[in-house]
């Protein structure tokens, strides 16, 4: 009965009809995925990139250099994993996942575009005496057979394992590498990011760890106290991945569909070509000289 | 009733009508994720597992059950007896221009953001706790960082149930010739214990929600807790570990993980604000 007369009444009041106004914009706001293409052949629109944090930060140099030849394209570059990069890409999410891994056999139905590769390097404080370890060692190490360096000739003292999260690609190519179950892993840190691996080795003199030569290599340089650990007697260093004499490491992909629109073919064919090979190396990883294969 | 009566009476229904919405659209949505699992898997075996394995089929959540509570419960032991003295001080025993000072400092406590806790945890406070043992990433570690997250909240909220004791109690005290600690043993603290709790309930609700620091410190080893000195990982820091690089399956589980969190503070909440109606 009044409840009539009360609605009439409310609506017209400034104030709710700013707050609907509000909802209402949310609601029709299209949120990605403008038209992108090929106009009067120069390029526009905007293409979205999901997945590994590893490969994110080269993707926001090359893709601020991509947008400073092409003008009217935008590039939105985001993390999350290789994981969400996969999902989204086939989702349609993103246009472009990328992935420090390969796929896996149920990731079939998308197309990989190696632009770098990256080399995975084992860590220890840098007052640790340790020269070398062996594959023997390692897995020895990290399935909690061996508990004190003492025992694989270095000083007394506990070995504190710094091991990764499932799913990260690092750990994936560590377990690869050394054949390792994971379940008979005994870590005493399990760590997220590479950064975060670091800072732990970096403040626990006894620990060993695992991540991104590249990543370490960095850090080294702006002193901070580790050492990496030749392997098999190959030195880790970005030269050495770079020459394919060093055992342990992953390719860096972009992923996408069978079907990528043209604009972000183009974007890929841009990462792989030489015009960015010192961006790639900038980051310390190691660009790969191999025939582009996006199609078209 | 008049025309603003009214527009309140409708923006208020509203709004508490949105946020209870907000609570269970988010509950169904993580039953929605969580049910392949619970389907494929089954409760049972979240709990009696041998292992977290997810990518090798294996699924134990208990240790970090307890790893949660432990480090939450902890937290809110560090952080109650702290903030209510940092309450009872600022009104009683501290000079004017001290007290202002000190809750300027408390109120910044509350605005350092949590992975900035965690640096500092991290860089600082763990290779002190390494010299107990390990590598100072451990329950003891996201506990103590935890417990000074979360101080602010019982500060602040002390702070305000100690303001609105009635000054005449006070004075009345005061009158009989009370000292200052029996006027606050006696009067304010039975007066201001209302507050005081509700400050330290969402304390321990924030505890539980903390995510960041927690991964940062806890070292994230999922194996039952021994000690304080052991490594452990939270509910939540699991999702966040894990979620970005997590396939289907291993997704879903994660999802349950989340659910499991919700649960263990719903029976918190839960039993604190009984035990509080009862004793009131």
């Amino acid at each position: 009965m009044n409840a009539d007369r009360k609605t009439m009444k409310l609506f017209p009041h400034p104030f709710l009809a700013f707050i609907l106004s509000l909802l209402l914009t949310g609601c029709f706001r299209n949120p990605s995925n403008e038209v992108s293409g090929n106009v009067d052949g120069k390029l526009s629109g905007k293409i979205t990139l999901t997945g590994s944090s590893t490969i994110a930060p080269l993707i926001t140099e090359i893709s601020r250099r991509f947008e400073e030849q092409h003008p009217a394209v935008r590039i939105d570059v985001q993390t999350g994993g290789s994981g969400k990069g996969i999902a989204d890409t086939r989702m349609g999410i993103a246009e472009i996942g990328m992935a420090s891994r390969s796929l896996k056999a149920d990731e079939a139905d998308l197309i990989t575009h190696q632009i770098a590769a990256d080399g995975v390097g084992l860590i220890v404080h840098s007052s640790n005496p340790i020269k070398d370890l062996t594959a023997e060692q390692v897995i020895s190490i990290y399935t909690n057979q061996i508990q004190n360096w003492k025992e694989v000739g270095g000083k007394e003292g506990d070995i504190t394992i710094v091991h990764k999260a499932e799913g990260r690609a690092t750990l994936e190519v560590f377990l690869n590498h050394f054949e390792i179950d994971n379940t008979t892993v005994k870590p005493d840190v399990i760590v997220g990011e590479n950064e975060h691996a670091i800072k732990t080795v970096a403040g626990t003199e006894n620990a060993i760890g695992y991540v991104s030569i590249g990543t370490a290599e960095a850090d080294i340089a702006a002193g901070v106290p580790i050492r990496l650990l030749p392997l098999g007697g190959v030195e880790a260093s970005t030269a050495t991945v770079s020459s394919g004499a060093f055992p342990m490491s992953r390719p860096l992909n972009l992923i996408t569909t069978d079907s990528p629109s043209s604009l972000a073919s183009e974007f890929i064919r841009y990462c792989q070509s030489p015009e960015v090979h010192d961006l790639i190396r900038s980051q310390y990883f190691i660009p790969v000289s191999s025939e582009p294969n996006v199609a078209q | 009733m008049s025309r603003n009566d009214l527009i309140l009476k409708i923006i208020s229904r509203v709004s508490a009508l949105l946020s209870a919405a907000v609570v269970l659209l988010i509950l169904r949505f993580l039953i929605h994720e969580a049910t392949p699992a619970l389907r494929e898997i089954g409760l049972y075996r979240f709990l009696t597992d041998p292992s977290w394995h997810p990518l090798s089929g294996n699924f134990n959540l208990k240790p970090m059950i307890v790893a949660t509570l432990v480090t939450s419960l902890g937290a809110v032991l560090i952080a109650g007896p702290l903030g209510i003295a940092s309450g009872l001080f600022v009104h009683f025993y501290a000079p004017p221009a001290l007290a202002t000072w000190h809750r300027r400092i408390v109120e910044i406590l509350a605005g350092i953001p949590s992975v900035v806790f965690g640096l500092w945890g991290l860089v600082v406070l763990a290779p002190i706790i390494a010299n107990l043992g390990g590598s100072g990433q451990n329950l003891l570690t996201a506990t103590v960082v935890l417990g000074l997250m979360v101080l602010p909240t019982v500060a602040v909220l002390s702070d305000n149930a100690v303001a609105a004791v009635p000054r005449e109690a006070i004075q009345g005290a005061a009158a009989l010739g009370m000292s200052r600690w029996a006027t606050v043993w006696n009067i304010v603290l039975p007066e201001s214990r209302s507050g005081i709790v509700a400050g330290i309930i969402l304390a321990l609700t924030r505890a539980f929600g903390e995510t960041m620091a927690v991964l940062m410190l806890a070292g994230n080893v999922v194996e039952m807790p021994t000690s304080l000195l052991s490594p452990g990982r939270t509910l939540n820091a699991n999702i966040a570990l894990e979620l970005g690089y997590a396939s289907t399956s291993h997704r879903s589980v994660l999802f349950v993980s989340g659910l499991i969190l919700m649960l263990v503070v719903s029976v918190m909440v839960t039993v604190i604000s009984r035990r509080r109606r009862t004793t009131q």
